[in-house]
């Protein structure tokens, strides 16, 4: 916690009552639960189309690199694209990665998206980056050659339009046609330790996990802001619930 | 399985939607942003912008347009046409494009590939490649060189070997026009398209000649394609997108429906 509120001050040149909102969480969420989701902004990557999508649903948000803003939201939403070394090191350089952490902990609800997914793993092969570890398990490449089960040989990156098995229906999945198709764009993906953190599984070659979730986390390896009105009814779900 | 994506084409001069024949003639036919929504609504997979305003004073026209674009429609977009440097790539993707595509600035200097990769990240640079077949000699062994100034100024540079650097520098797909095919509705360049697409692994985009669903259909079997970037096909209302994904849906090629 002091480590923590010490970094918020170098970061917003004032004091943040961290200790003081995290106190209050052990009676009721709703003391610091502003209505308000707070969109991490973390360099990597273009945030704006997440902006744009979750504003054009009718929802505020802001984006923010301060950890009061992480701290005190109702629901936060993790993107990126990049490279996770990179994010890694600007999460911890900033203690934003305890931030993020110590929100999880709250029992809000937390969206990661695509990069943001990956680092709330425990490592990832890229670079042999050492991750937040809020979920169990790790993210690994694509294997290459990487062959569909008619021999073709597919690409890597896994970019474009691909479908979500989804056996048992998420919350936030409410409302979404299971044929439905989600934009991804990722040359790594996630591998949980445990199955029952897969929410989805999509096929490239390899069927990976698409959609995570643990307690009040869930987590896409594709981009809902990208992927059309399943992927906007995707969000609403997450922003409305 | 991934799908195959249909990828329309806007060329925009000024901010109007315009379309011309072998880079020659343009008309104009509509609003850019209102056009965009139509086709997101339809089922394009993907739009792409190509701004062929000549003048440079009138570029910010097209930033304007990149912007509202964003907050309009919810898939992928790209832009690309007279991006010169890394900050004229910024500027897009900041307006809200996910992707930005450089094609005669990164032969004249392909470093704006790495440097566009290292700051943004691979998948926002498409390369976009013109592309003309000629003789094969030395310096062109695939008998494919790359061309500028819509086709006017041979490079001396084979495609493929052009293709690979461009991979090799961090481009994260790579849009392939043939010239020679370009507007004349008789088909995609099979040839050129299959051989560019084994061998890079990044995703090749067949654009230029598309006139029906069959020539769609070839490029992203035979041709080996990713995607096909289709315009005046959709644009005077030919075929429309979901007559093309049917068409290919019936042939056993993955394409997106919307629900």
């Amino acid at each position: 916690m002091h480590l923590i509120q010490s970094k918020s001050e170098r970061l917003n040149g004032k004091v943040v009552p961290s200790p003081f909102l995290v106190k209050l969480d052990l009676f009721s969420r709703k003391c610091y639960a502003y209505g308000m989701l707070s969109i991490i902004d973390y360099k990597a990557g273009n945030l704006a189309s997440v902006v744009r999508a979750v504003r054009y649903l009718g929802f505020e948000c802001r984006v923010t690199r301060s950890i009061n803003d992480i701290l005190s939201a109702e629901r936060v939403i993790f993107p990126g694209v990049g490279s996770a070394r990179q994010a890694m090191e600007d999460l911890e350089e900033t203690g934003i990665d305890e931030a993020i952490r110590e929100f999880c902990a709250s029992g809000r609800p937390f969206l990661g998206i695509c990069l943001g997914t990956q680092i709330i793993l425990e490592k990832s092969e890229e670079l042999d980056t050492r991750c937040l570890g809020l979920i169990r398990g790790e993210v690994i490449r694509f294997p290459e050659p990487l062959l569909s089960d008619t021999g073709e040989r597919l690409k890597v990156p896994h970019m474009g339009w691909n479908r979500v098995e989804f056996p048992e229906r998420h919350p936030v999945l409410k409302g979404i046609d299971p044929r439905s198709e989600f934009y991804f764009v990722h040359s790594y993906y996630p591998v949980p330790v445990s199955e029952k953190a897969i929410v989805g599984t999509t096929t490239h070659g390899i069927a990976f996990a698409s959609i995570l979730e643990q307690d009040n986390i869930i987590a896409t390896q594709f981009h809902p802001e990208k992927s059309g009105r399943p992927g906007l009814e995707f969000l609403k779900n997450f922003c409305g619930t | 399985m991934l799908s195959k994506r249909i990828i329309v084409c806007l060329d925009v001069r000024e901010g109007k939607t315009t379309k011309g024949i072998k880079f020659k003639d343009n008309i104009d036919i509509g609003d850019p942003v209102e056009m965009a929504r139509r086709y997101y609504e339809a089922g394009a997979d993907e739009i792409v912008f190509y701004d062929i305003t000549a003048s440079h004073e009138k570029r910010d026209i097209m930033i304007d347009v990149v912007t509202r674009v964003a907050g309009t429609i919810f898939i992928p977009f790209s832009v690309g046409g007279g991006i010169r440097t890394v900050q004229d790539m910024r500027n897009v993707l900041l307006a809200g494009a996910e992707k930005v595509s450089v094609n005669s600035a990164a032969v004249k200097d392909p470093a704006i590939i790495a440097d566009g990769a290292r700051a943004f990240g691979s998948q926002c640079v498409v390369l976009g490649m013109d592309v003309k077949q000629v003789e094969k000699i030395e310096q062109i062994p695939s008998g494919y060189e790359i061309v500028i100034n819509g086709g006017r100024t041979h490079m001396g540079i084979d495609a493929l070997a052009w293709a690979q650097k461009a991979e090799r520098l961090g481009a994260g797909e790579i849009c392939l026009n043939s010239i020679d095919a370009d507007g004349a509705k008789e088909g995609y360049e099979m040839t050129l398209t299959r051989m560019i697409s084994e061998h890079v692994s990044i995703p090749v985009i067949a654009s230029g000649g598309a006139g029906s669903p069959q020539h769609i259909c070839d490029v992203l079997t035979e041709g080996k394609a990713d995607a096909g970037l289709v315009a005046s096909i959709v644009h005077y209302g030919t075929y429309s997108i979901k007559q093309i994904k049917h068409f290919l849906g019936e042939r056993n090629v993955p394409v997106r429906t919307v629900w």
